[in-house]
């Protein structure tokens, strides 16, 4: 059955409380989730203030301060400080999004960070992806051809070539699929929304000529339709991108070949 | 411990390649019943406060049996197989199953009830 409740060791304990920067006038404070897998003690949340004259706009910015100038021990991902690599997502406010493009002024009060929900958790605000990339991996990410290659390239209208948009702006950061209770409940079957962003954008490539396989691969009461259209996925993308429809879309295709 | 790597997790048993079928059937029996419902429910009130004579003969009516068996048979259908997607969500295992079994049980227990009463009223 579902567990309602976290197992005991992973219920939140009392953080440590860092001190304020000395001399800051605009000071502002986070409250950040800490775990380390060796010292073999439960996840706290630690609090930290970060002077805003002395960071720049972005969460990330804070969470580097923080490492850099309070507590080294901080660990998190982060890449390309653009929002292109999906390395920095995390729950930031309650809302799954990437750190580097979310600001600190659009949130109210104490800035709360979490890791992505509902993930194992590597250390800190790092979590554990595999399972993750190896259902993108299952989908088959590339394009799949039956007849000879052509002598230059595989060609595509300017239409065709625009339904792809919307979907290939994916940069797989999780933030979709952890939003989504479905995957909570059912990960290890269900593939969440980002994977079937991605199954859909190959499905719908024009060049692609394995669209009935990926389809059979797809008709599965877990692995597609456990997707009960409540749209957090696309609430949460932080790409603007729309997950549920790239689903919906699917769900019509496999109606279109049976009914 | 079980050595299996991350891609052979993610694969599983493969696709069952079902579910369409399913899925097809919420979407027309929702729409059913988004139109059998109200007729049902407007004709009923009418009937509530009357005599049980009064009731028996509206219920005789082929129209209003016929009616009400239709809502009895697709909306516990659509009860049994939304039931069904309830509990693979929220259940696992041996639990799953026998959940699914009671929900099957209890829907067609109930349709085969009310069939039966509407019938024994209707001829």
């Amino acid at each position: 059955m579902v567990q309602l409740r976290l197992p005991k060791n992973s219920r939140m304990t009392a953080g440590k409380t860092w001190p304020k920067p000395e001399g800051a006038t605009n000071v502002r404070k986070f409250q950040i989730y800490r775990w380390n897998p060796d010292d073999g003690e439960n996840p706290r949340v630690d609090t930290y203030f970060v002077d805003m004259d002395d960071c720049g706009p972005m969460v990330l910015d804070a969470l580097i301060y923080i490492k850099n100038k309070v507590d080294p021990t901080l660990t998190f991902r982060r890449s390309c400080r653009e929002g292109i690599c999906g390395s920095c997502a995390m729950n930031i406010d309650g809302i799954n999004t990437l750190a580097c493009i979310y600001g600190m002024d659009e949130i109210k009060g104490d800035v709360k960070i979490y890791p992505l929900p509902h993930m194992p958790v590597v250390k800190d605000l790092i979590p554990d992806l595999t399972h993750f990339y190896a259902q993108h991996a299952s989908i088959m990410p590339w394009l799949e051809t039956k007849t000879n290659r052509p002598a230059k390239e595989w060609k595509q209208s300017i239409e065709d070539r625009a339904k792809l948009d919307g979907l290939y702006e994916c940069v797989m950061c999780a933030s979709c699929s952890t939003a989504c209770p479905s995957y909570w409940w059912n990960g290890d079957k269900y593939l969440g929304p980002a994977a079937l962003l991605h199954a859909y954008r190959w499905i719908i490539d024009s060049r692609d000529e394995a669209t009935g396989e990926r389809l059979d691969d797809l008709e599965d009461p877990f692995k597609l339709y456990r997707c009960h259209t409540i749209m957090n996925c696309t609430k949460t993308c932080p790409k603007g991108l729309n997950p549920a429809k790239a689903i919906a879309e699917i769900k019509k295709m496999m109606l279109d070949r049976a009914v | 411990m079980r050595y299996l790597t991350a891609r052979k997790r993610a694969e599983g048993l493969g696709a069952a390649h079902t579910g369409t079928e399913h899925h097809w059937y919420m979407t027309v029996s929702a729409v059913g019943l988004a139109l059998i419902v109200p007729i049902f429910l407007f004709v009923f009130g009418h009937t509530l406060g009357g005599t049980h004579e009064e009731v028996t003969q509206a219920f005789s009516h082929p129209a209003m049996a016929i009616l009400t068996m239709l809502v009895l048979f697709v909306g516990l259908q659509h009860f049994r197989k939304g039931a069904q997607i309830m509990i693979e969500d929220y259940s696992r295992g041996i639990t799953r199953k026998i959940l699914i079994i009671s929900a099957t049980v209890l829907s067609y227990g109930m349709m085969a009830t009310g069939l039966f009463a509407v019938l024994k009223i209707a001829l």
